[in-house]
């Protein structure tokens, strides 16, 4: 998930190769109309390959990043249990970046080009992670709602016409769960405590209930990409019916936990079995996506040291393989 | 300008003995050891597998996809390779 139609750019793309390669275009429609993968050297329009690339970067972008506000909870969580849960789950959030980048490349951009786009700005990420995370409770929101709206993202995209991403996001779903289970149970362990533990637990709640449901991106008349996406079978579904949809599982969770959502519209509407839900802060969502929310800064910063401060050993360990090798090649001769 | 990536490796993992390894996905390291390395904590962080191959991704020569009609359509008209091509009498045990 994470890319929330985050797809400004690149509009003009669309039309750019419509007059040519009509007929190839028809037949690669066709193909995807036929529920058949698209895999990596098959021919297809420079907008489908394009658009993948945004979308599946920006989603490794913020798995890579999607690790800081959890990580900053690893060397506080309350038990040893709790530690290497945090430290498994936050390994696995590098995996998927791992995968997401491996899958995107195969479209023809490089790792390092993709990092250095995340890392000068150009690049997005979701803007869930730039929100802070102030108390211990924080980290069971986060496994419990972010990777809950994620997975409500992902499973479609198990099933995305593109090959690879499809797979990646497999691989990915099957992990996800564990993720939303941990966040939910440590939930319910602050909500069984004593007061001030139920209360950490509802304002880790009323923090992070409207971020989430951002998460889904712009309402569907909003986003631009959507039509041009499904047709392409890259989406399945729309911003606000995978929204709908989370809130519809999410808020009998909450009640079971015995918090109260943060949304005084909130209701159930018997005739058509979904919750109605009151007006997002769309103000709020483009603030963040330009680079205004509370963390914007201090992530990239954090992204920024990480990848300087390793770059010795980036070096090194490219200068021992070409050691190794001029070794072997010298034995060899 | 980008810093230069570590190569491109294929992962491919056997999850059980008794099966072949099974191409899973793509990473970079430096070397084969690394390559090694990181496939294991990339790809089985869960029991996955219980062996590892990692090959370079330059080393794969493939099939062309535009091709693949003109490649694999001679097999199509040989039916008489598959067992089901012959009739055998009911009677016949073991056959
Ligand atoms: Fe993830
Ligand atoms: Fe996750």
């Amino acid at each position: 998930m994470y890319t929330q139609g985050l797809d400004q750019q690149g509009s003009q793309d669309n039309t750019e190769h419509a007059n040519a390669d009509r007929e190839r275009e028809a037949a690669f429609q066709a193909r995807i109309d036929g529920e058949e993968k698209i895999e990596p050297r098959d021919w297809m329009p420079e907008a489908y390959r394009k658009t993948l690339v945004r979308q599946i970067s920006q989603h490794a972008h913020s798995e890579i990043v999607g690790m800081l506000p959890e990580g900053n909870w690893i060397s506080r969580a309350p038990t040893l249990k709790r530690k290497l849960i945090l430290m498994a789950k936050v390994q696995d959030e590098a995996g998927h970046g791992l995968y997401l980048y491996s899958a995107a490349e195969t479209l023809g951009t490089s790792r390092a080009d993709m990092v250095d786009q995340l890392l000068d700005g150009r690049a997005k990420y979701s803007s869930i992670f730039n929100y802070p995370t102030l108390t211990w409770a924080d980290v069971g929101a986060i496994g419990w709602l972010v990777d809950g709206a994620a997975i409500m993202n992902q499973i479609p995209l198990c099933r995305c016409s593109y090959g690879p991403y499809a797979r990646a996001m497999v691989r990915v779903c099957r992990e996800e769960s564990f993720h939303q289970r941990q966040g939910y149970e440590l939930m319910l362990a602050l909500c069984r405590g004593n007061d001030e533990q139920k209360r950490m637990a509802q304002d880790a709640l009323n923090r992070w209930w409207w971020p989430s449901l951002m998460m889904f991106g712009p309402s569907d008349n909003e986003s631009r990409h959507t039509a041009q996406s499904m047709a392409w079978k890259i989406k399945r579904f729309s911003n606000d019916e995978l929204r709908q949809k989370f809130v519809d599982t999410t808020v009998p969770q909450a009640e079971y936990l015995g918090l109260e959502v943060p949304d005084p519209d909130l209701a159930f509407d018997e005739e058509s079995g979904h919750y109605r839900f009151g007006a997002i802060d769309w103000e709020e969502f483009f603030a963040v996506l330009k680079g205004n929310g509370p963390c914007n800064r201090e992530r990239i910063e954090a992204r920024r040291s990480a990848h300087e401060e390793g770059r010795w050993v980036r070096d090194a360990a490219r200068a021992y393989a070409r050691k190794q090798a001029k070794r072997a090649a010298a034995q060899a001769a | 300008m980008a810093e230069q990536d570590w190569p491109l490796w294929e992962v491919f993992i056997r999850s059980r003995t008794g099966l072949s390894h099974k191409h899973v996905g793509s990473l970079h390291a430096a070397d084969q050891q690394m390559a090694l390395q990181n496939a294991r904590d990339l790809y089985t962080r869960r029991q996955e597998g219980v062996s590892i191959w990692v090959v370079p991704s330059a080393a794969i020569h493939a099939s062309d996809p535009a091709e693949r009609d003109a490649y694999f359509d001679p097999a199509d008209d040989k039916i008489y390779r598959h067992p089901t091509f012959y009739d055998i009498p009911d009677e016949v045990e073991v056959l």
